[in-house]
């Protein structure tokens, strides 16, 4: 399987920061997250729950952007905001800037006054980040992504949420930072972010040049990081054939 | 002879008239979808300025940002979906204060926060703690913002300390739905309902738009009972405005218009002439002349 691309590989690693979810609401935004969660749904946790994005629970699962036959329920924004609270939720963001403490921007870059630029605004990251597990994925892994500290802090990573007292650090969940280049935790010494592994064909050094702040690494094990694991075979049917056979993983990460 | 309740049918002028320079207006929908947008272009039209804007935000933030109505604007985000980026709101941003194109004052919230304020302002109550928020830079940019210590210990012994959300309460909310009747109970069609009915019960007085008034025995004919979102006690006005959320998605009676928005979106990120062209040609009459101007759009699209 030689010809496995660096999305596919991507699409594994997400599915896997949802097997372990049981029976939650996984929410994932973008294509990649969609693409890991289905992923998921199709092999190691068969429970979750996912809806088409706008407003139904999907009891199929069906292809990106494709609408299921048989719906399971009813999910409207309001709902939404419910499960946040209630807490069966992971939910995978995007991040304009993520920081040492797994600190997370979509706000705006620069200045909160008068912006470099205006991003959408902080949506639901900080309701999302002290009430249900948060994974954040990266699809262009770079310096002025993986930031020493964010401009805005959207979505709170767990220093700041111990600091902040027991209601913010109760649910305080920052479970994966999957990039094109290596899968990360929170989980560092003084909660920052760390390296679990990196995708076939990259170096550790090089997601330390593409990183702009100094990356713990899991302890006794010094560089040697393990690899991304390969997606198996049953896998790379399901996303070729099944999820995404028009290929359009490949306009987020693209074939090298 | 048997009394009936009022007919609140106005029309889209006479709601603006009830408008004054300074309030605070909520807007209804969610981001691109489903906006009493024929309302808004009438506000652009009008005299009003400094007013307050409440909105989970799309173009009925951007136009308004973009003809200099806004003091003050409350969002969560605002977003275009199929343009992530609002480009009048980002114009509007990064401008320098005091430019006379920048946002004088700016709350942005998480948008739950935005929900419990609204639900805190429809209970007439003066907050309602949440988590959301805590460790956030929304309350290091919104020092207004208080937290409360929770009166009841926690599993752990410990006493929370939550985020007291202020109530957003409104002077007037702005909503657009499929269906009403003459009185002001509406209906939604679509997926969702979003927060018309919150936004309604945070204000002081509601005005509704529609695709179509119609007799109330109608409502339900073929729709089920929990589709009726709005009851007439939470609405002051019904206008029928056919086609009124363009651009913004009415699901099922129409879709975003996704090549007038990609138009509506180079426009505003372009340069001041080509956004003097877009408003020239589409918002410089009245609703009728924008209606006629969209579907000569649409047929040159075709």
């Amino acid at each position: 399987m030689s010809d496995i691309t660096r999305a596919d590989v991507c699409a594994a690693a997400i599915a896997d920061a949802f097997k372990d979810d049981g029976e939650i609401f996984a929410s994932p935004m973008g294509m990649l997250p969609m693409l890991g969660v289905r992923l998921a749904r199709l092999t190691s946790n068969p429970d979750l729950v996912i809806s088409d994005g706008e407003s139904l629970f999907l009891a199929g699962t069906p292809p990106l952007f494709a609408k299921a036959d048989v719906v399971e329920g009813w999910i409207p924004f309001r709902k939404v905001f419910d499960v946040v609270a209630y807490g069966k939720r992971h939910v995978m963001m995007g991040a304009t800037q993520v920081d040492r403490h797994g600190n997370q921007n979509i706000s705006a870059i620069g200045d909160f006054a008068q912006p470099k630029r205006q991003l959408l605004g902080s949506r639901g990251a900080p309701g999302n980040t002290v009430n249900n597990r948060t994974s954040y994925w990266v699809p262009k892994h770079s310096p002025r992504v993986f930031v020493e500290r964010v401009d805005i802090v959207s979505g709170v990573g767990p220093a700041l949420a111990r600091a902040a007292g027991p209601a913010a650090a109760r649910f305080n969940d920052i479970h994966r930072i999957v990039s094109n280049l290596a899968v990360f935790d929170v989980k560092g010494d003084d909660d920052t972010v760390r390296l679990l592994s990196v995708h076939p064909g990259v170096t550790v050094d090089e997601v330390r040049e593409a990183t702009g702040f100094e990356l713990s690494l899991v302890s006794g094990a010094g560089d040697d990081v393990p690899e991304t694991r390969l997606p198996t075979p049953e896998e790379l049917i399901l996303i070729r054939e099944v999820l995404d056979p028009r290929s359009l993983r490949h306009r987020e990460v693209p074939v090298a | 002879m048997t009394k009936a309740p009022r007919d609140k049918r106005m029309t889209i002028d006479e709601v603006v008239a009830e408008l004054k320079d300074g309030m605070t207006i909520g807007i209804g929908g969610w981001g691109p979808r489903r906006k009493p947008m024929a309302l808004v272009r009438a506000i652009l039209r009008s005299d009003l300025k400094d007013l307050t804007i409440v909105s989970w935000g799309g173009a009925d933030v951007g136009l308004l940002l973009r003809a200099g109505k806004v003091r003050k604007l409350v969002y969560a985000f605002v977003s275009l979906d199929s343009v992530p980026l609002e480009p009048n709101f980002q114009r509007a941003r990064q401008s320098a204060p005091g430019s006379g194109q920048s946002i004088p004052e700016v709350v942005e919230l998480d948008e739950g926060m935005f929900q419990t304020g609204l639900r805190a302002a429809a209970q007439r109550l003066p907050f309602l703690p949440m988590r959301a928020g805590l460790g956030s830079d929304v309350l290091v940019n919104n020092p207004q913002i208080k937290t409360v210590t929770s009166p009841y210990d926690a599993p752990d012994g410990t006493a929370e300390e939550l985020v007291a959300v202020p109530a957003l309460h409104l002077d007037v909310a702005l909503v657009h739905l499929n269906r009403a009747d003459k009185h002001g109970n509406a209906t939604y069609l679509g997926p969702d309902p979003y927060f018309d009915d919150l936004f309604c019960m945070a204000a002081d007085r509601a005005y509704v738009s529609v695709e179509q008034v119609v007799d109330t025995a109608g409502l339900t004919v073929d729709t089920p009972v929990q589709r009726l979102l709005l009851s007439r006690m939470m609405v002051a006005g019904v206008v029928e405005t056919p086609n009124g959320a363009h651009f913004t998605t009415c699901t099922p009676d129409y879709e975003r218009d996704e090549k007038f928005q990609k138009a509506y979106a180079a426009a505003a990120g372009g340069s001041d002439d080509d956004w003097a062209a877009f408003e020239e040609r589409f918002l410089s009459g009245d609703e009728a002349a924008y209606q006629a101007a969209i579907q000569a759009f649409t047929e040159e699209q075709a």
